[in-house]
């Protein structure tokens, strides 16, 4: 197996996320905006923001994760790049895999990077530990990224397939969620909820690879 | 069909293929060797895409097996270029991610892209794009050639071009498979009639 093919995937799918005028911002914004529009919403009674802050963060970002995936596939269907990277002699999951995680770094780490901001303004207390949170964002962002990748794959030769993408990866998003939540949380089950959390992203990375690379073929069949 | 002494570079027998309902083609049986090429012809809808494709194994058969001996340069109707990317960063990409170490200002001054070398995809002409795509034949060498209507959007000077290519790479001892629909310029080693 070379690894020269997989290198370039990445790469090419990093400078992809910037180029044609920083669409790797649009998620960002749409996370900020979905979490500043909420206390505007629900009222600014500190102990309720408190309460839902955590759990709304999870559910904007699983949000914004799917405002740019379409991207990652759709173009190389649509531009006949597909049939050149599935013909590279490198397997075609590592390849999906390299370009989704690429897509990760530039559009998903930034959510994790802001959330500490966002938390303060749901009055996150002073003994929370911000760093540590964004790193479970950052963890439960990477599982939404490669199901979410696997939704991009399946709607490759769809034109607007967001809609698709969404309905084919926020049932897959659940254990995330659910584990994402409940590690922020004090109660019950909540020391060992990171490790499940990681463990579903670690299923995720295992998993979704192989869905994608098999979806790819069929879109390009 | 002719065969030649010589292990074939490309070989496939009882390809056949359905679409939808229609039988695109049955009992399609071809072979390339070293030095040969094969041109595909057909009417418009015939399937010499599909049997393009099922040849580079990106469309799997509904019978028949293809063994390829070696890895082969794909050259088709959508280039693979991104509107951002240039004649340079899309060489410069694709030899890369096949380890070539080729020199691409040389590719570049081959395909008569010197001057366009650094303007973005989406503002160059369809014959530019074409010949941004053909560079990559030159990247790296690969014994098979398979190509999709390779004259389409090409002036004659691009179309001496690509001739003079597949000359040269026939007679380092390639092969090639081509879909070509009009005059094909060269006289190939076979043929096959969908």
């Amino acid at each position: 197996m070379r690894p020269a093919p997989i290198l370039s995937a990445f790469r090419q799918a990093l400078g992809e996320a910037w180029a044609g005028g920083a669409g790797a911002l649009l998620p960002l914004g749409f996370f900020a905006g979905a979490a500043v529009l909420v206390p505007l919403g629900i009222g600014t009674d500190p102990q309720t923001l408190r309460a839902v802050g955590p759990g709304i963060l999870w559910v904007a970002l699983a949000l914004s994760s799917l405002v740019t995936l379409e991207r990652i596939f759709q173009a190389d269907t649509e531009d006949g790049a597909l049939d050149l990277w599935l013909q590279t002699g490198a397997p075609a999951s590592a390849i999906a895999g390299a370009k989704t995680f690429a897509h990760w770094l530039a559009a998903g780490l930034p959510l994790a990077l802001l959330s500490p901001l966002l938390a303060l303004m749901f009055q996150a207390e002073a003994s929370t530990d911000l760093l540590r949170n964004a790193a479970l964002y950052a963890l439960g962002g990477l599982a939404f990224y490669f199901w979410g990748g696997v939704g991009a794959a399946l709607s490759a030769t769809v034109r607007r397939g967001g809609l698709l993408i969404s309905l084919i990866a926020l049932p897959l998003y659940v254990p995330t969620a659910i584990f994402g939540a409940l590690s922020m949380t004090h109660g019950p089950g909540s020391e060992s909820a990171p490790l499940f959390l990681a463990a579903s992203t670690l299923f995720a990375l295992a998993v979704a690879p192989f869905a994608m690379a098999a979806a790819l073929r069929l879109a390009a069949d | 069909m002719r065969r030649g002494v010589t292990e074939p570079l490309l070989s496939a027998n009882g390809l056949g293929m359905i679409r939808g309902e229609r039988v695109l083609f049955t009992g399609v049986g071809l072979s390339v060797a070293p030095g040969e090429s094969l041109v595909l012809r057909g009417s418009n809808g015939a399937g010499k895409t599909t049997l393009l494709r099922i040849l580079a194994g990106l469309t799997r058969p509904e019978a028949g097996e293809v063994t390829r001996n070696g890895l082969h340069h794909w050259f088709a109707h959508r280039e693979g270029l991104k509107p951002h990317e240039t004649p340079r960063t899309h060489l410069g990409l694709w030899a890369k991610a096949w380890g070539s170490d080729s020199d691409l200002d040389s590719v570049l001054v081959q395909m008569g892209l010197k001057r366009p070398a650094d303007v973005p995809a989406r503002y160059l002409s369809a014959g530019q794009r074409r010949r941004t795509a053909l560079g990559r034949l030159l990247l790296e060498k690969r014994p098979i050639w398979m190509l999709d209507e390779p004259y389409t959007a090409l002036d004659a000077e691009g179309r001496d071009l690509v001739l003079e290519l597949i000359e040269d790479h026939l007679k380092s001892g390639g092969g090639m498979i081509a879909a070509i629909h009009g005059e094909s310029g060269f006289v190939p080693t076979n043929e096959v009639v969908l």
